[in-house]
């Protein structure tokens, strides 16, 4: 793995100066992710607040090429890219390795764009999809997505005198490409920048479809100070609100396993969009969301326990 | 030149064959299936070296054929009707993004209610999305079309995606005697694509597909058109091209039995051929009839057929689509915006005929030029082969 010294010294894919949020997150993902192919890369990026603060016509702030068709359609167009490689290598008009890495913010990704994600995953094209999560349509003004966890309170789903937020838990994305039976999927997160570089240097060194989902904490979305992003993003995983694993060839790894798992409160109380929950009476559905993670960590860790050890209270009375 | 039976389906997967093209994305439907399992046969024989993507939708065929062409391969897909208006939100950012990416549409009436026959409101529902449209009357017409249609496309002048289509089940399904070129003949004349720019230069990085604000949006989309006005002078250099090795000769427009036509039908697609015979019936008969059919859509052939209708005192536009403009189909406005202020110019009616694979019959025909020697009497809206 390249070293944090290593990486300061190679060519950043995106310049400086592009139009990303004080405190934003994913300028971070794009250059650690990038940064970890030794090879050329091309990126496809779905609509989104990557796609529009990078490349406001005339001005790019992409140093590699970059092509951006629609919202919904990341994973497909890159499945076409790829495939264009593919054919130009074959026919011997092109030459040496490219990278192919689509980018989705969780709108594109988990929902307008989860059957064209899911179809090329399934179809097998060598590429990478990233997933920059923010837990919302942030770009549009902070509306509800499949991402966004229960209790949040966004303005498609908000807080009200009767409604505490989403209603529904997140869909667990992470697992359900993990179900796609693809080379390599893991889950990361902006705190944790080299655990990020590990499995984006894993995932180029791997043929085949691959699927990182990276937790992107939102300081327009989430609203909190802009200079907590790293602090979040480091308490979603230490909280297990966020864990850190990786499914390789059909095992699961846990990549950090927190030394004292936090209350999620710690996670939430610097966050705007969590804040009713802290009014009196909200009590037992704060309670209860500290349930759900307790359980769905307990979940995690028996499907990355070591072959013949999981089995628990459904095993052998 | 070999001859061979085939079907408007075959003929196009035979024509994508020969074109070989880098990249084929594409999802199955009736009528326009076969064209996509015939090529992947091909594909599964070695008969192409072509990369093949069984996409999971229409969206994402159009989608990664956007891809596949900013990487600057030569693509190639099929769809009709509900798979095509999958595919309406990404035809705009393929012509935007200019490129020549090469589709076979078969024509197949929208849902709903649904319906797998053939009209044309699939095609006329993308006309305003700078994309060329080349309609064809027969197979053979598919399979030229669709060769002529790489070389258009990827004309350094033009840079737009074609569509080249065919009338769902009546040319799609139906055998015909055709004339294909051999393949070397066919590789020589589409050549390979030269793209200008590819995201696969990683040596010299270009940002495709850019958030353009007010400043920029509309010079990027008078590029468009000034290609699409530019682009029927192409067509006609290619298609000169084209009978010269084939012998067959192609235009814009076809003007049949025109010249000294008092009354006259403009049609598309294969209804063109049921009115020639009537034409020929009419004619037998000391009837001055002609017929105007429309190859070219897009861009619309304004002025040649303005010229060509000019000496005609009566004309029947039949449209196999409706506006729901209430005033007329997309054919009849086209025509009628094309004739407005011209000193000579005949009358016009419209009718709207044959939607959902409702039968065109002879029959048919011949009411419609009845109706146009007693034009006076007609009403210009009208519809014929419906129960009203």
């Amino acid at each position: 793995m390249a070293t944090l010294k290593e990486l300061v010294l190679r060519e950043s894919p995106i310049t400086g100066g592009h139009r990303a949020c004080a405190g934003c997150g994913f300028p971070q993902i794009i250059r650690i992710v990038l940064m970890a192919a030794k090879d050329p890369v091309v990126v496809i990026a779905a609509t989104g607040c990557l796609e529009v603060t990078t490349t406001i016509y005339p001005y790019s702030a992409w140093n590699v090429p970059f092509l951006h068709n629609a919202f919904e359609n990341a994973a497909a167009t890159a499945s076409g890219v790829e495939a264009a490689y593919e054919a130009l290598l074959r026919k011997g008009k092109l030459k040496g390795k490219i990278n192919v890495v689509a980018f989705g913010g969780d709108g594109g990704t988990y929902d307008i764009g989860f059957q064209s994600l899911s179809g090329a995953m399934e179809r097998g094209h060598n590429l990478l999809y990233v997933c920059y999560n923010n837990e919302g349509y942030m770009n549009t003004g902070v509306q509800r997505s499949g991402a966004t966890p229960r209790g949040a309170s966004t303005t498609t789903e908000p807080a009200g005198k009767v409604r505490q937020g989403k209603v529904r838990p997140r869909k667990d994305l992470t697992a359900i490409m993990a179900a796609h039976d693809l080379p390599y999927v893991a889950q990361a997160s902006v705190g944790y920048y080299m655990d990020l570089l590990k499995k984006a240097e894993k995932a180029f060194s791997i043929e085949g479809p691959k699927f990182l989902n990276v937790l992107q904490p939102c300081r327009l979305g989430w609203p909190y100070k802009p200079e907590l992003t790293f602090e979040l993003g480091r308490l979603a995983v230490q909280t297990a609100i966020w864990p850190l694993y990786e499914v390789e060839n059909g095992k699961w790894k846990l990549t950090m396993k927190p030394r004292e798992k936090k209350p999620i409160t710690e996670f939430m109380k610097h966050q705007d969009r969590f804040r009713h929950l802290f009014r009196p009476g909200n009590e037992e559905l704060l309670a209860d969301l500290q349930t759900e993670v307790d359980r769905n960590w307990q979940t995690l860790l028996e499907k990355c326990l070591p072959a013949g050890q999981a089995g628990g209270e459904g095993g052998s009375k | 030149m070999p001859t061979a039976a085939k079907t408007g389906n075959e003929a196009m997967a035979e024509a994508m064959r020969q074109i070989n093209p880098d990249v084929v994305a594409a999802y199955p439907i009736t009528p326009a299936t076969e064209i996509v399992m015939i090529f992947a046969s091909f594909v599964a024989d070695g008969l192409v070296d072509t990369e093949y993507i069984p996409v999971e939708s229409e969206h994402s065929a159009m989608s990664a054929c956007v891809g596949a062409s900013a990487a600057g391969a030569r693509v190639m897909t099929g769809t009709s009707s509900q798979g095509l208006a999958l595919m309406y939100e990404i035809l705009p950012i393929a012509s935007a993004l200019r490129l020549p990416i090469i589709m076979s549409d078969v024509n197949r009436a929208l849902s709903g209610p649904i319906n797998i026959h053939c009209d044309h409101s699939d095609t006329m529902a993308a006309r305003d999305f700078g994309w060329i449209q080349i309609f064809s009357e027969n197979a053979q017409e598919a399979y030229d079309n669709l060769i002529q249609a790489v070389r258009i496309a990827e004309h350094p002048k033009v840079k737009l995606p074609t569509m080249v289509t065919t009338d769902g089940f009546i040319i799609s399904h139906c055998l015909e005697k055709i004339e294909i070129l051999e393949d070397a003949q066919a590789k020589q004349f589409v050549g390979e694509r030269k793209a200008e720019v590819s995201l696969l230069d990683v040596e010299h990085p270009v940002t495709l597909g850019a958030l353009d604000l007010p400043d920029y949006y509309f010079e990027h989309k008078l590029q468009v058109a000034e290609a699409m006005r530019q682009a029927s002078q192409h067509i006609l250099e290619i298609a000169k091209e084209f009978e010269q090795q084939t012998g067959r000769k192609y235009d814009l427009i076809e003007n049949y039995k025109l010249d000294d036509a008092e009354i006259a039908i403009v049609a598309l697609g294969s209804t063109a051929g049921t009115t020639k015979a009537v034409v020929d019936e009419l004619r037998s008969k000391g009837v001055k009839a002609g017929l105007l059919k429309i190859r070219v859509f897009r861009p619309f052939p304004a002025e040649a057929l303005a010229k060509a209708l000019a000496n005609v005192a009566a004309v029947a536009v039949l449209d196999r689509a409706d506006s729901y403009s209430a005033q007329g189909g997309p054919v009849y406005t086209e025509i009628s915006s094309a004739l407005y202020g011209k000193t000579k110019a005949p009358k016009l009616i419209n009718y709207v005929y044959g939607l959902g694979g409702r039968d065109v019959t002879i029959d048919d025909i011949r009411g419609v030029f009845s109706d146009l020697q007693k034009i006076d009497k007609m009403p210009t809206f009208n519809y014929f082969g419906v129960r009203e």
